[in-house]
């Protein structure tokens, strides 16, 4: 049965619900907070900003982490920047703008009162990281610089060099420790989150497996803060890290969390080509470059010449061709749907033809070869280092790559999952990029609901629900019962004893996705993808060979475990992607397209969010609804022409 | 132009070391058909996919981004931290950089602070303990002022930032005889001491931090500037000097 989702937007204009709302939740007494403990599982700039800030409220803060140390989380390698609305250049920019452009940019499908909030909440988040010692660039006058990014036509993005989601996660990784300090938050490393656990319809807590001794462990706690990033690895190759996973969000959706959107994936433009059959992830280059680079590809088919041998009127610079007035600078999925589009006319570039010039000669010709040294140096090095090429003398190489999950656990506007007590922030929700993610907003987001939203929301549903008094703690059966459920998981997965490799079924999972739930999907592809996905999880639980024992260390163990969990979060996507029959943002169905080929949306059938429903293994899940309303943002086929 | 991409044959010794009580020893094994345009750590799965084919244990070492920035991954490489490529992580290290036939000796970190989990695997967390002693600026969410506020010289925003770009990965505790810490521990110091920002903690913050060092059994420096040589991020053996200069003031200017 399809049910309806309440977002719970507060009342009153969309500029006044953030302020009413925080003034009618209700306060937890200072001297109360230490009474309760929250569990914040990943430690990105959602979680550590989160644990950071509840902590220094004085709620005790569980906090775990996959890697080593909580500074390794993913956000540290987002490149470009961070944006925000302080108008500083003087260029016209104010929330307002950031908010429109944040809804018209997700191509309408996300929910305007949270897009709101965020691009109020952005310029606190620049002054808390400027004051935790971010060094962010500046002018010669010493006030912060800022510089235009994918899409936008204001400069509102801040930025540390090519580093800032080092920078910005080294501060709240920073403000986290100052709290470990005073024991008020507790890091717990090289844990896996492998259940939640939920009694009588409250969350209660988790069970981990340590990642080096293999023991599963209990954790109770008043609520769950999810911030465990995206699920892009479901691809096999992505941008990703190497341990980024969906497992936790995917624990979660079975335990009764809705799952929304899952086919909104972001395919990145600016990466670095594939090389070969042993490649383990792609690398990304900021799209800064298309501040600077043009974009091109030879006119001729199979134009085989070395780029700089091809003579300008033999080059189509398509983006600057087909969109006049953003060109190099159209949003993520448009500039990555014409490169597909160029390569699939054979006109790709490079020994494999699965490429583009991203060409900086004019910029060079123009601004010196030092100037975009000292902007894109970094990545000119990191491009060099693993081509063996260099972008100073000839063009780089570029094709998309899966980059971001737009979708993600459905949350309320307060951040809370259809599970009470269960919340998702950052990368791990759906809320705030609807179907396309701007550059340098996946900063902004991760920052926003760690250190500015969850703080209150968070006190308000421990308040609500009374969970001062009702306490439930690890000795409750049901932790025992979930332990014993993921162990028994464990030794399953270990005891198919077959005969190939985990990564080989995660190779083929992830051909599967992209090739038919990747850039351009249609119906015949999606429905083929479903039952291949179907086909290759049988296989996998026949005859995945997983080494090693389940004591102390097993990376194969562990991979196995969350490659389990993407053969099935991926038939989700597939099938999201097939109900949802509109282009919209970086979903694009070839059945919905103008006459220009650009997505076309159906706000009439589709303007609503899918929020999916676990109903059993093997089960067709339920496709829940929230619909959504755009009072503010008027409805407008995207055009960047 | 690039290189054309060539098959090589390699011949790895790999430090096998079950958990922190074994002893462990290097074991020797053949790898063929590694691309020359693959990583040094897309070398090091295929030799694990091949383990796992021949129903061995494979090799457990510690990485995550693959881009050089998450300074999880580590290995010493025929004696240098990172190999052989200077300003670059072993995950960014291509094998062009080898040729057929060669030997690689492959190891762990290997410091007193960082004992070994397993195999390549070793527990830096003494760095955070570090960090925690004080490697931050004491200033809650909300109370920020407009950022514009602290104005900040370019030169010295442009210095903090060369600094902040370490990532920890402790190449520099690695290449260093005497396993100091020094450089990493000033690169924080450095980056909190240039920025007004940090300014008003930084006598408190270089006492904690390098007590903290000395307490966790890092070594001394005794300027061989190994570490800055095997930095993948080209940190500055001068942060080492400004953290001195920063450790006397505050013994100076100490009330205890």
């Amino acid at each position: 049965m399809t049910k309806k989702l309440d977002g719970k937007v507060p009342e009153g204009k969309v500029t006044e619900k953030w302020d009413n709302h925080r003034f009618k939740m209700k306060l937890v007494n200072p001297s109360n907070k230490r009474k309760f403990k929250v569990i914040v599982v990943g430690t990105g700039l959602a979680g550590a900003s989160a644990s950071a800030t509840l902590s220094e409220l004085g709620y005790n803060v569980d906090a775990f982490c996959i890697q080593d140390s909580p500074r390794r989380a993913h956000s540290i390698a987002a490149q470009g920047g961070i944006n925000a609305a302080k108008n500083y250049p003087n260029d016209g920019d104010s929330v307002w703008r950031l908010f429109y452009d944040t809804v018209k940019g997700g191509d309408y499908r996300a929910r305007e009162s949270n897009v709101y909030r965020l691009a109020q909440v952005a310029n606190g988040i620049i002054d808390q990281c400027a004051a935790q010692g971010v060094p962010f660039a500046r002018e010669y006058g010493g006030t912060l610089s800022n510089r235009s990014f994918g899409g936008a036509q204001v400069s509102r993005t801040f930025y540390a060099r090519g580093q800032t989601g080092q920078q910005l996660l080294l501060g709240a990784y920073s403000a986290m420790m100052k709290e470990a300090a005073k024991g008020k938050v507790k890091i717990h490393t090289r844990r896996e989150m492998v259940d939640l656990v939920v009694v009588d319809g409250k969350t209660r807590g988790i069970i981990t497996r340590n990642i080096v001794t293999g023991e599963f462990e209990k954790w109770a706690a008043d609520a769950v803060l999810l911030c465990t990033g995206g699920y892009g690895n479901v691809y096999f190759l992505s941008t990703n890290a190497m341990t980024s996973n969906g497992s936790a969000a995917w624990k979660a959706y079975k335990k009764g969390a809705n799952f929304a959107n899952p086919c909104f994936t972001q395919i990145h433009p600016t990466c670095i080509p594939v090389h070969g059959e042993n490649q383990s992830k792609l690398t990304l280059m900021s799209e800064s470059l298309r501040n600077d680079g043009r974009v091109w590809v030879p006119k001729k088919q199979g134009d085989k010449r070395a780029p700089n041998d091809i003579p300008e009127e033999e080059r189509d610079y398509y983006l600057e061709r087909i969109y006049p007035s953003f060109g190099n600078l159209v949003p993520r999925d448009v500039a990555s749907r014409r490169a597909k589009e160029s390569v699939d006319e054979g006109r790709g570039v490079g020994k494999t033809g699965v490429a583009v010039y991203l060409d900086f000669a004019d910029a060079i010709k123009r601004d010196g070869e030092d100037a975009v040294r000292d902007r894109y140096g970094n990545l000119f090095t990191m491009y060099n280092r693993i081509t063996d090429e260099d972008p100073y003398k000839t063009p780089m190489r570029i094709f998309p790559a899966v980059h971001y999950t737009m979708g993600g656990l459905w949350v309320d506007y307060n951040l809370q999952t259809t599970v009470p007590g269960t919340f998702a922030l950052g990368e791990a929700n759906f809320s705030d990029h609807g179907a396309n993610r701007l550059g340098a907003s996946a900063l902004m987001q991760g920052l926003a609901d760690g250190y500015f939203v969850i703080p209150y929301t968070l006190g308000n549903y421990l308040v609500t629900e009374n969970l001062m008094t009702d306490k439930v703690g690890d000795d409750h059966p049901e932790f025992d019962k979930c332990l014993k459920e993921s162990k028994d998981r464990f030794s399953r997965l270990l005891n198919v004893k077959g005969t190939r490799s985990v990564d080989s079924f995660h190779r083929d999972l992830g051909n599967i996705m992209w090739e038919r739930v990747g850039m351009s999907r249609n119906k015949e592809r999606l429905e083929k993808a479903i039952s291949e996905i179907s086909d290759l999880r049988k296989e996998f639980w026949k005859d995945v060979k997983v080494t090693g024992t389940d004591v102390g260390l097993n990376v194969e163990l562990e991979k196995a475990n969350r490659v389990a969990d993407f053969l099935e979060l991926g038939e989700l996507m597939a099938r999201d992607a097939l109900e949802r029959n509109e282009s919209c943002g970086g979903h694009f169905r070839e059945e919905s397209q103008t006459e220009e080929n650009e997505a076309l949306r159906d706000d009439d059938n589709y303007a609503h969010v899918a929020a999916w429903e676990f109903s059993g293994d093997e089960q067709t899940p339920i496709r829940n609804i929230e619909e959504l309303s755009f009072d503010n943002v008027p409805l407008t086929q995207r055009s960047y022409k | 132009m690039s290189s054309e991409e060539k098959q090589l044959t390699l011949n790895l010794k790999v430090w096998r070391q079950k958990d922190g009580k074994d002893k462990g020893q290097m074991v020797d094994y053949t790898l063929e058909g590694v691309s020359t345009d693959s990583s040094f750590l897309e070398m090091m799965d295929q030799l694990n996919e091949k383990l796992v084919v021949e129903n061995q244990d494979p090799v457990a070492f510690d990485h995550d981004c693959r881009e050089g920035i998450c300074g999880m991954c580590s290995l010493m490489i025929n004696g240098q931290a990172h190999g052989p490529e200077s300003e670059t992580t072993t995950c960014q290290l291509h094998m062009r950089k080898f040729n057929d036939g060669d030997t690689v000796v492959i190891e762990p970190w290997r410091a007193r602070a960082f004992p070994v989990v397993k195999d390549l695997m070793v527990d830096r967390s003494a760095f955070d303990e570090i960090i925690m002693a004080g490697g931050y600026v004491n200033v809650n969410t909300g109370n920020a002022q407009d950022a514009n506020e602290i104005l900040v010289p370019k030169e010295d925003a442009d210095l903090a930032m060369d600094a902040a770009a370490c990532i920890g990965c402790a190449a520099c505790v690695a290449s260093c005889k005497n396993a100091s810490a020094m450089l990493f521990v000033s690169a924080k110091i450095s980056q909190l001491a240039l920025l007004p920002q940090g300014k008003l903690e930084s006598d408190k913050r270089a006492q904690a931090m390098v007590e903290k060092m000395d307490e966790l059994g890092f070594g001394n420096c005794t300027n061989e500037a190994e570490c800055e040589a095997s930095c993948p991020k080209g940190i500055d053996i001068s942060n080492i000097a400004r953290m001195n200069r920063e450790y006397f003031k505050s013994a100076v200017v100490s009330k205890s």
